[in-house]
């Protein structure tokens, strides 16, 4: 047993430690042993590799910023994970990505400068031309910097939308399914021609074309499709390690590479049935053009109720469900709602929290929050789970959400958002919307749930108003 | 401006136009209101409570709105003000003489049955508003005449089996009555054409029965229409097979200006036994049940009554007062825009385009027909709405194909791969199907957690920068460095951060 014999084995451990990892996620029970053999799984694959590095006699200097880079890295992120706050999630992921996406661009760059860049009979050619793999290399160097560097300035459109530092409204250049089309096109091109004369200023224009192309392909989406653009992401940060994977011959990284490619997939896809769009058109970007609707419609007047009121109604309840959405998030509001259902529970109410799929920013996200605020995971159910429920409610409180119940989406076929699962809110004895004013959704569609015979409006910040109701029991 | 509220004359009408909570409401509209002495005398409202309301007790034809419950007799039409507007139950749909008497006058008269079925005038939609107090009624009266419990008992005297209700119906009224007669105790059926009202008549604790037809009705209108023959045929079949072990009928069938359709021939209420009920709600305009007479009660030669009332709203006068005078209510709102007392009428306004009999002396009848999404996914709306086509769904064959054709190109393309290509290429295969089904199970609320572990994962990208690192030169070393760092950060910060998370998830 070598060393090289001994980190291939390490590696198939290290493997099936991820994918028990990801198996364990699948159950709040099993959730904490999952991320234990997550991180299980990455010291032996760590060890390996540290091992297998230094058995290759590396520099001097390679060795100390080798150890320097990962404690430095190590210091970073462990001190990012302990003050992030649970409504930062989704940038930090969106962020991480694009970490991952850099390292695929690098890791791609070297491999070319370890071998094709240094001439035709270099080591490393003339090994890769007796394996015929030298054409298949280069165009792997192709694919694993043109996949990461569109992770990477996707991933950093995605962060500076999600954290408000850049406009979120969809950037609209004219032509830009052309746009992406031909980059693609124009990629294809660019491979064939590296493949047959691989010189270093295709590389150059690969990296500057991909590193565009990611910047538009999120720039030209809304806010409010982050959810399925964050998991689409993931799954092409996943694809790029994948394809560094095949570029470096590491079959734990082709393995890993792939386990986080597909998953990353599978999410975005069960995101978009729920926000009833095409898989295909989310992953060739660009797909939250629908433009907002002429909306000179007259859904009359809409009824408003005070603090005082929803307490009333729902100490006279018997069930209640709490539907919160990404403005529960910006108001800061779990808390205060984790404290009313307390309370309310205390009393005998039965309350429930009734999550859409693609509320807040993440998937996922509603659950993480309403966690943090100490809401016990057994009463937060997901839209299929609780929406026959609604009927036998007696009132429902809509947190900061709009478009995910808005009952358009099943009556008006018409309707930008027709088709989407919704929560039938409406359904309920009585519907109070919390809200800071009539403005509408991130689709840009007014929502007639308002304007329902027995729907309220709850006007001010969610915060204040449920530390009101609170007070009012 | 003032409004009026008069005291029905109509034989056996109970209701009024205003109760003392609506006229408080009418007050804030800026109005003022009179009231004729008595008007709510049979409704169990005293004059001195319309006068703590804020109401006066004086000539209500004088005003300047005239609220009714029905058409005025024409003596009090002729007392009408020139200009003035009347609002009330006309009837005109139906009563083509009551409409000329009115066009004959210089009055603006506005009829509450005519509000259209949207969303936007549920709320003054005065025939659901009765129809639900009929339907409750209707298993009152039933109850009344039916010899025995509703529900079924255990008791040391022996056991009682549950009534067995069958309502014909389940529009407004028929729910109504579902739902009463459920919480009554009894067992209880529904028929509908519209198979989208099963999940109502379940939610009420009903159980649809189902015409099997292949007409499935949708409705544009909102209102049921007349059914085809062979429908008619299928429903008699039905009605024949379920009505004798039924105890108690309800029938509501009504079609909006037509007679109404009849349900149960004589030969079906033969078939009942004696003690069996029939509410007939449909009595006024036909009747749903052969052998039923408007306003009366019958009984067979074989013991069954059939209850025929046409005034089932009105036997509960001050319910029905107070929902029909916050119809009025929501209406004067939606006409007093300005909330000062001053009425206006928007023609641009489908709703009041839709109730105006008569403005100003001058006939606007019948109004043009509102088109009512009630209905989802109606067959023209979807033709002109510019949504997407649907996608057909492949066919087993076409699947199957795809699959053929896909599984052909790899085979082509891992072929002619060498040979350490082609191992990568049968990992990277395998880890991508067992990727999915792990992930399959995950349950929705552990998403972001299991975002945050993939993205910790695929800091495995380290791997490749670290065997990088010292080869080549300071420029590959200091590019793998720079990518050992940007992995670690990843690979360190998305496993705490999950572990953070993780921790958070409690159960109660």
């Amino acid at each position: 047993m070598d060393i090289v014999s001994a980190s291939f084995a390490a590696y198939l451990v290290a493997g099936l430690f991820f994918i028990l990892a990801l198996a364990g996620l699948a159950r709040h029970e099993s959730a904490r042993l999952g991320n234990t053999f997550g991180i299980a799984g990455m010291a032996v694959a760590l060890v390996a590799t540290i091992a297998l590095a230094i058995d290759e006699e590396p520099s001097g200097l390679g060795i100390g910023l080798m150890i320097g880079a990962i404690v430095v890295g190590a210091l970073i992120g462990l001190q990012r994970a302990k003050v992030v706050e649970m409504t930062g999630m989704p940038e930090l992921i969106a962020l991480l990505h694009s970490f991952v996406g850099a390292a695929a661009v690098l890791v791609g760059w070297n491999a070319y400068l370890h071998a094709e860049h240094k001439g035709e009979d270099s080591h490393e050619v003339l090994r890769l031309e007796a394996l015929d793999m030298l054409g298949i290399h280069s165009a792997e160097v192709f694919i694993g910097v043109f996949v990461g560097a569109v992770t990477l300035t996707g991933s950093i459109v995605a962060y500076l939308k999600l954290s408000a530092k850049m406009k979120s409204a969809p950037l609209m250049l004219p032509g830009k399914n052309f746009i992406n089309l031909g980059s693609l096109a124009l990629f294809v091109v660019l491979t064939v021609w590296f493949v047959i004369d691989p010189q270093l200023w295709l590389l150059i224009v690969v990296t500057i074309l991909a590193l565009a192309l990611g910047w538009h392909l999120v720039a030209s989406i809304g806010g409010g499709d982050m959810p399925v653009v964050v998991s689409m992401l993931n799954s092409y940060s996943g694809w790029a390690a994948a394809a560094s994977g095949f570029l470096l011959e590491n079959n734990l990284l082709i393995i890993t590479g792939a386990l986080v490619g597909s998953s990353g997939a599978f999410l975005s896809y069960v995101m978009c049935k729920a926000m009833n769009r095409s898989f295909i058109s989310v992953i060739a970007g660009g797909f939250g053009i629908e433009a907002g609707p002429a909306e000179d419609k007259d859904y009359g007047e809409h009824r408003e109720i005070n603090a005082e009121g929803v307490a009333e109604m729902l100490s006279g309840a018997n069930s209640v469900i709490i539907t919160p959405g990404y403005g529960m998030a910006v108001a800061q509001a779990q808390y205060g709602v984790a404290q009313l259902t307390s309370k309310l529970r205390e009393k005998g109410v039965e309350v429930r929290f009734g999550i859409h799929p693609v509320a807040g920013r993440l998937p996922g996200h509603m659950n993480v929050l309403l966690a943090e605020a100490k809401v016990p995971y057994d009463v937060v159910l997901e839209m299929d789970e609780i929406n026959d429920d609604f009927a036998d409610t007696d009132v429902v409180l809509v947190i900061g959400a709009n478009d995910t119940v808005n009952p358009a989406a099943s009556e008006d076929p018409s309707s930008p958002i027709a088709g989407m699962p919704v929560l039938t809110v409406w359904e309920a004895k009585n519907v109070v919307v919390f809200k800071r004013s009539m403005a509408s959704g991130y689709a840009g569609v007014q929502n007639p749930l308002f304007f329902r015979e027995n729907s309220a409006m709850l006007f001010g910040d969610a915060k204040d108003r449920v530390e009101d109701i609170l007070r009012a029991l | 401006m003032i409004i009026g509220v008069i005291r029905e004359q109509s034989p056996g009408e109970t209701r009024v136009a205003a109760t003392p909570a609506t006229v408080t409401q009418l007050a804030k509209l800026g109005y003022e209101v009179v009231v004729e002495t008595g008007a709510g005398e049979l409704s169990s409202f005293s004059d001195q409570a319309y006068v703590d309301a804020g109401a006066t007790i004086g000539d209500a034809l004088a005003a300047d709105i005239v609220l009714s419950v029905n058409n005025p007799l024409p003596a009090q039409l002729d007392q009408l003000r020139k200009g003035a507007t009347l609002i009330g139950i006309l009837n005109a749909r139906t009563d083509e003489a009551a409409v000329a008497d009115l066009t004959s006058r210089p009055i603006t008269a506005l009829s509450m049955d005519a509000v259209p079925r949207i969303s936007r005038a549920q709320s003054m939609d005065v025939l659901s508003s009765m129809a639900n107090i009929a339907g409750y009624r209707a298993v009152v009266e039933a109850a009344h005449v039916f010899g025995r419990f509703f529900t079924g008992q255990v008791t040391a005297a022996g056991k009682v089996p549950p009534a067995n209700v069958l309502v014909a119906g389940a529009g407004v009224a028929g729910l109504a009555a579902i739902g009463a007669a459920g919480s009554l105790g009894a067992v209880v059926k529904a028929t509908d054409p519209r198979p989208e009202v099963a999940d109502q008549v379940k939610s009420l604790g009903g159980e649809y029965l189902a015409v099997e037809s292949a007409e499935v009705e949708v409705s544009a209108t909102g209102y049921a229409k007349e059914m085809s023959d062979d429908y008619n045929t299928r429903a008699a079949a039905l009605y024949a097979q379920t009505v004798p072990n039924t105890d108690i009928v309800i029938t509501t069938a009504l079609i909006p200006g037509r007679p109404a359709p009849v349900l149960l021939t004589a030969e079906m209420v033969a078939s009942m036994k004696p003690g069996s009920v029939i509410v007939d709600m449909a009595a006024g305009s036909g009747g749903n049940v052969e052998g039923s007479v408007a306003g009366e009660v019958v009984e067979t030669a074989n013991g069954v009554t059939i209850i025929g009332y046409t005034d089932l709203a009105g036997r509960l006068p001050a319910q029905a007062s107070q929902l029909y005078g916050t119809n009025l209510v929501n209406l004067l709102k939606l006409m007093t825009p300005e909330k000062d007392g001053q009425l206006v009428l928007d023609f641009d306004d489908v709703i009041q385009r839709s109730i105006t009999v008569v403005r100003d002396g001058e006939s606007t009848w019948p109004a043009p027909p509102v088109q009512v999404s009630a209905a989802p996914a109606a067959a023209p709306a979807a033709a002109e709405a510019p949504v997407k086509e649907e996608k057909k769904p492949l066919s087993p064959a076409a699947k199957l194909g795809g699959v053929l054709a896909a599984g052909a190109a790899l085979f082509l393309l891992v072929a002619v791969s060498p040979a350490v290509l082609q191992m990568q290429l049968v990992i990277f295969a395998l880890a991508i199907v067992i990727g999915y089904y792990v992930i399959t199970g995950v349950h929705h609320a552990l998403h972001t957690p299991l975002m945050s572990v993939t993205n910790a994962i695929s800091g495995i990208i380290v791997v490749g920068a670290l065997l990088q690192v010292g080869h080549d030169g300071n420029v590959v070393t200091f590019l793998a460095a720079a990518a050992i760092l940007l992995a670690s950060i990843n690979i360190f910060g998305g496993f705490a951060v999950t572990r953070r998370m993780l921790s958070m998830f409690t159960r109660s």
